[in-house]
């Protein structure tokens, strides 16, 4: 196996580690309103995922990391070509990741209230945007001669690209509906329970109706196995949500998202941004790649850093693996509101 | 040429901004990883209440720093695509790197900390917060050994063929002098920053006579971490300074607005003059001090701007090779002033702290010690911006021209647009976050500890949360 390939994997699995993790604390963030019906359930939900969302955004910044170093030119005309696409994710990660930290610094509900949006917004746009921006990779975009992007923003906006984007946005809200009834008990686990009936509905759907187009368009005659495991485990799931086996439920919403993440990749290989001009200008992994020399260090590197990454998250993970309630959330920490002449702390 | 300067100033305006809050996040997190220590080892709850009252600004200043953080590494493939293309195979390794052994790190560890209070041992919980901060110091290690790669490409090749610049010893990279030299500067700056900060705070507090049982081994602890971390800044700044002339002559010289090479040279500590140096009106100037500065003699010689960019010209073929002077000329003053003065403001609150001072302290010191909050971000900002524009018009210095770099494929109203959203979006957050430092920087610590009941069977609410 080409250390090109190699690499090739290993950005397809930041990817797929990106969007496992990343993928359920978007869902919490969008379906905060659903499930947080008062302030104490929706901070219920908002501490499911507090001590980690932070480590499942870093894989994000690794993954662009590694296609740098990996695939300069891949990275050069991907982040270049969709500019604006990625110019709306970085506002909304951006509003989000204060939002969580902030919200609760400020005992008053308009504050919180305004923060809340930040984080609805902010986890719902990069949820359907990645999609979006996915299926336009799988499918190709128009590149000159130079592997320059030579479309616009309309161009990203295919029915292919947006049912992408809807594939992605349901799975998501799936898998942080799942999350959340695994990790919590009370009206929000509920509550979630019920909301991932249904989005285990649109997922089926727009998933699997994603999937089978991108398998007759795109696919390599092997993805039929992925795309199968896909929609075997999304009903699977869905099944055993439906029997509050809460962590099979999460585990086959991962198994769902890997699923997809490898029909997506097995699609794209050997290119890594297909030309839709012309075949000849398409990037592959052979003409976006790095020197071997730059490959392998960074071979080494990952080779001998990921296992422990991947060790401590995971204790990050069963140190807050306790299900949380209303009776856990101690009282508001913030300051109150306004300034008033008195500046001692109200705790 | 109007997608050059819009990208030129996006990246200015992010990074500077960026690095608002990253000193302080590395500096504070050490030293509140210090404080948790001290409280682990005596068990005194002053410096329990010290590590939750500093940490809580630390958590406020590390959110902002790790969502500008992301615009970072997106924006070289965004706006500056051809450079992205140019120097990938070497600028990326670092890059990945620094997100696979500190982010990681740091925002793993950092979530075990703040969440962590009441299901970790105490050891573990205090492991947690070191592990974050070593996080952080080596987050700034790998990217200023790519930054450094910019002012001074070693371990690297350009392969014309391919029309990229290649890696051919890492080694060298890592290692490369400027990389050590620009981390050893850095780090002691962030610690600066830091101690300027804690300094300002608890200064604020103790001019009004509040919770000095926790402000007063604040100060102490600040002064003391200024007063280090300001003579390593000049120390690795003498050290740069040199390396600096060996390496960018040009800088050198551009920060000194020197026209023609002389020897000795003397450093002006303040001049008018027309800017293309041809008269100067007026200036105050030390004799000899910038050949000690350059070369380590009082008698080298440093060549200047005019002499430099023939030599340019012979080497790269006619073009501008001398970067803006003024703007050059006055960061570089400004950096060295401002960090001088904070420095010295540590060196006056040390002697009127001592433990043998008869007097109490005196009230314009705090007001001093809370003004002092500008000198270390300006001083920073100041520094990057001469370092940043000192290497024009390179993006890589002597291979690849910054105008060479930008996106060919976007266009202007794009670039615009992301100027203009991403400088509202940072002006907006920078009012909000000033609003809650400030809060929080007011309300103090939290009282001392009382007797906790523990012991109760029912549910117990997590000591931390959202």
């Amino acid at each position: 196996m080409a250390l090109t390939d190699i690499w090739f994997l290993l950005i397809a699995v930041l990817w797929t580690g990106y969007f496992v993790l990343e993928g359920f604390d978007f869902g919490v963030g969008m379906l905060l309103p659903f499930v947080g019906r008062t302030e104490k359930d929706r901070r219920v939900a908002i501490n499911t995922i507090g001590p980690v969302w932070d480590g499942n955004e870093v894989w994000l910044l690794v993954a662009g990391g590694a296609t740098f170093a990996a695939f300069p030119e891949w990275y050069a005309s991907l982040f270049s070509g969709f500019f604006l696409a990625l110019l709306l994710i970085l506002v909304a990660l951006i509003v989000r990741g204060v939002a969580f930290e902030f919200r609760g610094k400020i005992d008053s509900d308009r504050w919180r209230r305004n923060w809340d949006i930040g984080i609805v917004v902010g986890s719902t746009v990069p949820a359907l945007l990645w999609g979006v921006a996915f299926a336009n990779i799988v499918a190709g975009v128009p590149l000159d001669a130079d592997h320059e992007f030579t479309g616009s923003l309309l161009t990203l906006l295919n029915p292919y690209a947006l049912l992408g984007g809807l594939a992605t946005l349901s799975l998501f809200a799936l898998h942080g509906a799942v999350f959340l009834s695994l990790k919590t008990h009370g009206d929000v686990r509920t509550r979630s329970r019920a909301l991932a009936q249904r989005a285990g509905l649109a997922s089926v759907v727009l998933g699997g109706g994603f999937l089978v187009w991108t398998f007759l368009a795109h696919g390599p005659f092997w993805t039929v196995v992925p795309v199968l495991v896909a929609a075997a485990a999304l009903i699977g799931a869905v099944l055993a949500n439906a029997r509050a086996r809460e962590g099979w439920a999460f585990l086959l919403t991962a198994t769902a998202i890997v699923a997809v993440t490898v029909t997506l990749f097995g699609s794209l290989y050997p290119d890594v941004l297909p030309s839709s001009t012309d075949p000849a200008f398409s990037l592959n992994t052979t003409n976006a790649a790095s020197t071997p020399y730059t490959l392998q260090i960074m071979t080494w590197v990952a080779v001998v850093f990921t296992p422990v990454v991947l060790a401590y998250q995971s204790w990050t993970f069963w140190v807050f693996r306790r299900r949380i309630g209303a009776a856990d959330i101690p009282a508001a920490s913030g300051l109150p509101a306004r300034n008033g002449r008195k500046d001692e702390p109200v705790r | 040429m109007m997608n050059l300067d819009l990208a030129r100033w996006q990246f200015a305006i992010v990074t500077v901004y960026h690095f608002l809050f990253v000193p302080l996040t590395i500096g504070l997190s050490v030293l509140v990883a210090g404080m948790q220590t001290a409280w682990y080892r005596t068990d005194d709850d002053r410096y329990l209440r010290m590590t939750k009252f500093w940490g809580k600004l630390l958590l406020i200043n590390f959110a902002m720093g790790v969502v500008t953080g992301i615009v970072q590494e997106f924006q070289f493939g965004m706006n500056w695509s051809d450079y992205s293309r140019y120097v990938g195979d070497i600028f990326g390794a670092p890059l990945a790197i620094e997100g696979l052994l500190a982010f990681f790190l740091e925002s793993t560890f950092l979530g075990l900390w703040i969440f962590g209070w009441d299901r970790l041992s105490k050891g573990l919980h205090l492991a947690c917060i070191w592990l974050a901060a070593i996080g952080t110091v080596l987050s700034a290690y790998f990217i200023l050994a790519a930054n450094s790669w910019m002012q001074h490409p070693v371990g690297s090749i350009v392969n014309d063929e391919r029309g990229r610049a290649e890696l051919v010893d890492f080694g060298a990279v890592l290692t490369n002098s400027t990389a050590v030299g620009a981390f050893l500067h850095t780090i002691t700056a962030c610690f600066v920053t830091a101690g300027m900060f804690v300094l300002a705070v608890s200064a604020w507090h103790l001019a009004r006579d509040r919770h000095t049982e926790v402000f007063r081994p604040s100060m102490r602890l600040a002064l003391v971490t200024v007063l280090i971390a300001s003579l390593g800044v000049v120390v690795t700044g003498d050290l740069q300074a040199r390396l600096m002339t060996e390496q960018q002559p040009m800088k050198m010289a551009a920060a000194e607005a020197l026209y023609d090479t002389v020897a000795p040279a003397s450093f002006s500590l303040f001049t008018v003059g027309s800017l293309d140096g041809s008269q100067e009106l007026f200036s105050v100037r030390v004799p000899r001090i910038l050949s000690f500065m350059a070369t380590g003699s009082f008698d080298g010689e440093v060549e200047g701007i005019n002499q430099l960019q023939a030599a340019a010209e012979q080497t790269y073929g006619p073009g501008d090779y001398t970067p803006n002077i003024p703007a050059t000329y006055w960061t570089f003053r400004l950096m060295i002033g401002f960090g001088l003065l904070a420095g010295l403001i540590s060196v006056v609150g040390l002697w009127l702290t001592r433990r043998r001072a008869r007097r109490p302290v005196p009230r314009w010191f705090y007001t001093v010690g809370v003004a002092g909050l500008v000198l270390p971000f300006a001083a920073n900002s100041a520094g990057w911006i001469f370092t940043e524009m000192g290497r024009q018009p390179w993006a890589v210095y002597g291979v690849l021209r910054t105008a060479d770099g930008v996106s060919p494929s976007v266009t202007t109203p794009m670039v615009l647009t992301s100027l203009i959203v991403l400088t509202l979006l940072y002006g907006a957050l920078a009012v909000v976050d000033g609003y809650l430092m400030i809060r929080y920087a007011k309300a103090g610590p939290p009282p001392a500890a009382t007797a906790t009941p523990t012991d109760t069977d029912g549910p117990r609410p997590l000591a931390v949360a959202y």
